[in-house]
C-alpha cells in the first residue's frame, strides 16, 4: 500500500505529532463537543444513508436557480391578498405576542388601506381580529424586510425562475430612518408609501414590462465584487437596477414624476435589499421538500420569535427568542431602545450572503461594529457550517473563492457556530423606526430542535430504536 | 518524580502539614485527556501543590477525583473540573496560575500546513477533507462522536482509523456498510495500532518494510507480532487494524475482508497473517473462502482456548518465510523479590489482547476451571470502563499504577504480571513510572515488554529500567505469561 501523503488528524494531538515526527504533513481539525446532548441525534443523521444524496440535490438544486424580475404589480394582483389579510416576516405569530415594530406596521398598514382613519384606532382592530387576519410572507411565496408587512395596495417585485417558472415577491422598498417596516406609522411614512403606490409602482411596472428582463442573479454575481453583501449594503446593486430600468422608465410617465422616482432610487442605497431577497428565497425554495436533508432553507424573525425551515422537515417552523443585535446605533439611541432581531432579510444569510459574505464588503464592517479581519474571518468560518460554495458568488479578496452557501443543521450543532447576520435595529416601541444596525446570530436552541426531528424521521426510516 | 494519584503518595491525613483543597467546575471548557493529562502534571509539580486533577467530569473521573478525596458537585461530561491540594493559599494561587498557563498551551494548537497563522484551524473532518481531499483520517474524538467525524471522511471518499472507543456497535456497523459500498477501508473502532505503506498510525512500533503484511482486529495482538517479527529480523509493510468487533456476528467482517483486499492487491507482501479472535461460526467459513480467493497466502493467527499463542502463531509465519525462528529474549531481574505468603497470579494489562493471551496460557497450564476459582485476576485498563473521558493507559498510567500499589498490598497476591507497550503514540518513558512502583513490589513482578529496537522510547532501556527495579522482561507476552506460573508454582 502507498505511504499516505497527508493526514487528518480530529482528536488528540499526541497521535497528529507521532504521524508529523514521520514526516508526513498533518491537518489537525479543532474539533470540541458538540452542542449539550446532541451526541445520538448527530449520529443518527449522518448514519442516514439518505443524507450525503440529499444534501447534495438540495445544494444543486439551489445553485441552479436563476432569479429574473418579471414584473411590479400590487400584493392584490401578484398574491391575491385581500382586504383585511396582513402578511409579515418571520415565522407565524398573533396580535398579543407581536413586538412593538411589527405592531407598528401592521398599525400603519391598517391605516394605508383604509381599514381605520388614525393608525391607533388599528390596535382595537387587531385586539379583536375578526376583522383582520395575520400570516407569514414565507407562506405565501414572499419576502418582507424587517416588520415585513405587506398589504393588498402594496407594490410588489415579481421575480422567476425560467426553468420552473416559480415566483417570489417582495415589496419595494421604502429608504431609511421612519419607515413602515421599522414600525413607524406617522403621516409622512403613510404619504410616502401612498405615493410609492400611486406613482413609483405604475412607473416599474411599464418599465419592467418594456425593457429586457433585469438578470438579479446576474446583478447579484456583480456586486458582490464591488463590495455590496446584499443585505446591509446594497449600494452597487441599486446601481446597476437604475442602469437597466432608467431608460425604459424615462418614457413611461410625466418627466417630473420619472425624476423624482429616479432620485428616489438613487438617494436609497437599500433599494435593491428587495430584489436580492426574493431572488434568495427563490434559490432555497427550490430546495424544499427534500427529504432527509439538513440544509436550512429559511431564517426569518417576526420581532419575538426567530425560526428556522430545513429542506428535510417540510413547513415545520423550529423557533426560539429572538435575539438582541450588538452594533451601532443612531444619534442619541441606545441598547434599551431597540428591539430584539426582526425580518426575513435572513434570507440572504441563508443563500450565502449579508454577513457569510462580509468578506466582500469591508466598506461597512465599522458601521455594524466589526474590523476588516473579523469580517474576513466571518465569511471564514460560515464555510464551516455550509455544505458547499456558490461558483457565482465569488468573493476576490479570498482568492475568488465561492461564498458558504447551505447552512447544515448538523454542521451548526457539531461546531457551536451559529450563522451571522447582519441585521438592522428597530426601536422596540411602535412608530419609533430604525434605530441602528448590527450583528446577530440565531437562539441556538432551533439547531438542536431541528436536528432532533430531523434525528427521528431517520430513525423512524430505518426502524432503528429512537 | 513521585506519583500523587497511588494510595502510598496520596495526602494522609494524619500528617502534620495544614492542607486545603480547591474544586471548581469550568462549564463550556473543553480539552482532550491527553492534553489534561500533561495540564495536571504540570500543575502537581508546582511547589506547594501535593495533588491536581484537572479532567472533564465524567463520571470515571468523577470517581478517581473522590479516590483521591476530592468532593466534586453534580457535574455533566461536558464540565471541566479543576481540583488542587494545596498547602496553603499562596500555593492555590501558584497553582491555579499553572493551571491557567497550563491549558492556554494545551489549546494553542500548531497552525496548519499552510504556515499562515491569519488561517482558524477547521472544525470538523469533512472541511478539513475540503483542502486536504486525498489524506486519510485518524480519529480519537470521544466515542459517542467518533461515528460522525469518520462518516465525514467516508462521504470524502477517505479512508479512515478510528482510534477512539466507546463506539456502539450499530454505528460501527453503519459506518462499515458504507465503507464496503464504497471500497474504503475502516480501521476499528478501538484501533489502537495500524502501518499503512510504512505510516505508524496510533501506537504502531517502528518497524522495517519487508514481506509480511498484517489484518488485526486487535491492537496490541498486533503489536505483538510487529516486535517479535522485528526481533527476528522480518519486516512489514503494512499492518491494517479492523477493530476487536469486526469479525462478530454482527459486523461480520466487513473491515477484514477490505484489508485483505488491499493486501492482496499489494505486490511487496508475500505473506498475510490475520490476527484476531476466532471469528463468530457464521463469519469463519465467509472469511475463509474469502482467504481462499486471494492470490496472497494467508496465515491465521485466532487466539483462543487450546490454540498457538501469538509467539508460536510468528514462529509459524518465520517458518513458512524460511526464516529462522530466535530464542525469545529474557532480561532476569536486577534484585530479587522474595515474595509473600499470596498465591494468587494478578495480571494488570493495558493491552486487551495481553490480557486474554495470558489469560489463555494460564489457563492451558493450570486449567480453566482453576483459574476462576482460585481467583486470579487478568485486568485489561484500556477496557472502555476505565477509558470514558481519560487516556488510554499505555499514555496515562494513572489508574494502572493505582491498582498495582493496592493489589502489592493484598498478602493475597503471589505473582504480578504487567504488559509494558511501546510505539507512537505510547508514553514516553513507561519505565520513568513504573520502574519506582516495581521497586516497592514486594511480590515477584514480570513483565511483557512488546515494542521493537527502534522504538522512540528504546526498548533495551526500558527493560533495563524494569529489570533494576526487579522485574523480569519477556519480549514475549505469551513467554511471560508461562514464567509467571512458575514463579506461582515456586520456580526460580
Amino acid at each position: 500500500m502507498d505511504t499516505p501523503t497527508s493526514v487528518v488528524t480530529v482528536g488528540t494531538d499526541l497521535l497528529a505529532g507521532a504521524v508529523e515526527a514521520q514526516a508526513v504533513p498533518v491537518t489537525r481539525v479543532d474539533w470540541r463537543p458538540p452542542m449539550p446532548g446532541t451526541e445520538d441525534d448527530l449520529v443518527a443523521v449522518a448514519t442516514d444513508p439518505r443524507r450525503a444524496d440529499a444534501n447534495a440535490r438540495a445544494l444543486a438544486a439551489m445553485l441552479a436557480v436563476q432569479a429574473t424580475l418579471v414584473d411590479v404589480a400590487p400584493a392584490s394582483e401578484v398574491l391575491g391578498l385581500e382586504r383585511g389579510q396582513f402578511l409579515h416576516a418571520g415565522p407565524p405569530i398573533e396580535w398579543d405576542r407581536a413586538a412593538g415594530p411589527l405592531r407598528g406596521a401592521l398599525m400603519g398598514g391598517a391605516a394605508l388601506e383604509g381599514l381605520v382613519d388614525d393608525p391607533q384606532d388599528a390596535v382595537a382592530l387587531f385586539e379583536s381580529g375578526t376583522s383582520v387576519s395575520l400570516e407569514p410572507c414565507h407562506h405565501r411565496d414572499a419576502v418582507g424586510p424587517m416588520a415585513g408587512v405587506v398589504t393588498p395596495s402594496m407594490w410588489m417585485w415579481v421575480l422567476e425562475d425560467a426553468a420552473t417558472g416559480r415566483r417570489t415577491a417582495c415589496t419595494l422598498n421604502e429608504g431609511l430612518g421612519k419607515v413602515l417596516r421599522y414600525g413607524a406609522y406617522s403621516p409622512d411614512v403613510l404619504t410616502r408609501l401612498r405615493w410609492m403606490g400611486d406613482v413609483l409602482g405604475p412607473l416599474l411596472q411599464a418599465a419592467v414590462r418594456s425593457a429586457e428582463q433585469v438578470d438579479v442573479t446576474g446583478i447579484l454575481t456583480q456586486m458582490l465584487q464591488m463590495g455590496d453583501e446584499a443585505h446591509n449594503r446594497n449600494r452597487a446593486g441599486t446601481l446597476m437596477l437604475l442602469r437597466d430600468l432608467a431608460p425604459a422608465m424615462v418614457g413611461a410617465g410625466e418627466p417630473d414624476d420619472v425624476a423624482e422616482a429616479l432620485r428616489f432610487v438613487g438617494g436609497n442605497d437599500h433599494f435593491f435589499l428587495n430584489l436580492a431577497m426574493p431572488a434568495c428565497k427563490l434559490a432555497l425554495d427550490a430546495a424544499r421538500g427534500i427529504d432527509a436533508s439538513t440544509m436550512v432553507v429559511a431564517m426569518a424573525r417576526n420581532g419575538t420569535d426567530f425560526g428556522i425551515q430545513v429542506a428535510g422537515t417540510g413547513d415545520e417552523w423550529f423557533t426560539g427568542p429572538a435575539q438582541l443585535a450588538d452594533g451601532l446605533y443612531l444619534g442619541e439611541y441606545g441598547p434599551d431602545d431597540a428591539n430584539p432581531d426582526i425580518g426575513d432579510s435572513a434570507i440572504t444569510e441563508t443563500a450565502g450572503l449579508g454577513g457569510f459574505a462580509m468578506a466582500t464588503a469591508p466598506a461597512i464592517v465599522r458601521f455594524v461594529g466589526g474590523s476588516v479581519p473579523d469580517a474576513l474571518a466571518t465569511t471564514r468560518r460560515m464555510h464551516e457550517i455550509t455544505l458547499g460554495e456558490n461558483p457565482r458568488w465569488s468573493v476576490p479578496v479570498l482568492e475568488f473563492q465561492g461564498t458558504p452557501t447551505g447552512i447544515d443543521v448538523a454542521r451548526v450543532c457539531r461546531t457551536g457556530i451559529l450563522p451571522q447576520i447582519n441585521t438592522g435595529m428597530a426601536g422596540k416601541l411602535a412608530g419609533v423606526g430604525q434605530v441602528g444596525a448590527g450583528l446577530v446570530t440565531p437562539p441556538a436552541e432551533i439547531f438542536p430542535a431541528a436536528l432532533a426531528r430531523l434525528a427521528d424521521l431517520a430513525r423512524t426510516r430505518t426502524g432503528a430504536p429512537a | 518524580m513521585p506519583h500523587e494519584l497511588t494510595p502510598r503518595n496520596r495526602w494522609d491525613p494524619e500528617m502534620s502539614q495544614p492542607t486545603k483543597s480547591h474544586v471548581e467546575l469550568r462549564s463550556g471548557a473543553y480539552a482532550d485527556s491527553v492534553a489534561l493529562l500533561q495540564v495536571s502534571r504540570d500543575v502537581a509539580a508546582i511547589d506547594g501543590v501535593l495533588a491536581a486533577q484537572v479532567a472533564m467530569a465524567t463520571p470515571l473521573n468523577v470517581d478517581v477525583l473522590a479516590g483521591m478525596g476530592f468532593d466534586v458537585p453534580a457535574a455533566s461530561p461536558n464540565d471541566m473540573v479543576v481540583a488542587l491540594r494545596v498547602h496553603d493559599d499562596d500555593a492555590l494561587d501558584r497553582g491555579l496560575a499553572a493551571v491557567q498557563r497550563s491549558l492556554a498551551a494545551a489549546v494553542r494548537r500548531p497552525s496548519g500546513t499552510t504556515g499562515d497563522g491569519a488561517l482558524a484551524p477547521h472544525r470538523t473532518t469533512a472541511t478539513a477533507l475540503r483542502s486536504e481531499p486525498d489524506a486519510l483520517v485518524l480519529v480519537s474524538t470521544p466515542g459517542t462522536s467518533a461515528a460522525v467525524e469518520a462518516m465525514d471522511a467516508l462521504d470524502a471518499g477517505a479512508d479512515v482509523m478510528l482510534f477512539s472507543d466507546n463506539v456502539p456497535v450499530a454505528q460501527e456497523v453503519a459506518l462499515k456498510r458504507v465503507a464496503a459500498e464504497r471500497g474504503l477501508l475502516v480501521m476499528g473502532p478501538d484501533c489502537g495500532t495500524a502501518v499503512v505503506g510504512g505510516l505508524g498510525l496510533g501506537f504502531a512500533n517502528v518497524v522495517q518494510p519487508g514481506p509480511v503484511g498484517i489484518v488485526a482486529a486487535s491492537g496490541t495482538g498486533c503489536q505483538q507480532l510487529l516486535s517479535l517479527l522485528d526481533f527476528a529480523g522480518v519486516g512489514v509493510t503494512s499492518a491494517l487494524g479492523v477493530g476487536g468487533r469486526d469479525l462478530s456476528a454482527e459486523v461480520g467482517g466487513l473491515a477484514t475482508r477490505e484489508a485483505l483486499r488491499r493486501l492482496d492487491l499489494d505486490e511487496s507482501v508475500e505473506l498475510i497473517v490475520l490476527v484476531s479472535k476466532p471469528p463468530a461460526p457464521e463469519v469463519a467459513a465467509e472469511i475463509e473462502a474469502y482467504v481462499a480467493s486471494l492470490g496472497t497466502p494467508v496465515e491465521l493467527a485466532l487466539l483462543g482456548p487450546g490454540r498457538p499463542d501469538l509467539t508460536a502463531a510468528t514462529e509459524t509465519v518465520l517458518r513458512r518465510l524460511g526464516r529462522e525462528v530466535p530464542t525469545w529474549p529474557v532480561r532476569v531481574p536486577g534484585v530479587s523479590h522474595l515474595g509473600g505468603p499470596g498465591s494468587l497470579l494478578h495480571g494488570l494489562f493495558v493491552g486487551g489482547t495481553n490480557a486474554t493471551e495470558a489469560r489463555l496460557v494460564v489457563e492451558s497450564l493450570v486449567g480453566p476451571e482453576a483459574v476462576s476459582s482460585a481467583g486470579h485476576t487478568f485486568t485489561d485498563f484500556g477496557d472502555d470502563a476505565y477509558t470514558a473521558g481519560r487516556a488510554h493507559p499505555m499514555i496515562d498510567p494513572t489508574i494502572r499504577l493505582e491498582h498495582l500499589a493496592r493489589v502489592a498490598d493484598d498478602r493475597g497476591t503471589g505473582v504480578l504480571l504487567l504488559d509494558v507497550v511501546l510505539g507512537h503514540g505510547a508514553e514516553a518513558d513507561p519505565s520513568s513510572l513504573l520502574a519506582p512502583a516495581i521497586a516497592q513490589v514486594p511480590q515477584p513482578v514480570v513483565v511483557a515488554l512488546v515494542g521493537t529496537a527502534h522504538d522512540p522510547q528504546d526498548r533495551d532501556r526500558q527493560a533495563q529500567q524494569l529489570a533494576g527495579a526487579g522485574a523480569e522482561v519477556h519480549l514475549s507476552n505469551a513467554g511471560a505469561a508461562r514464567r509467571a506460573v512458575e514463579l506461582l508454582r515456586g520456580g526460580a
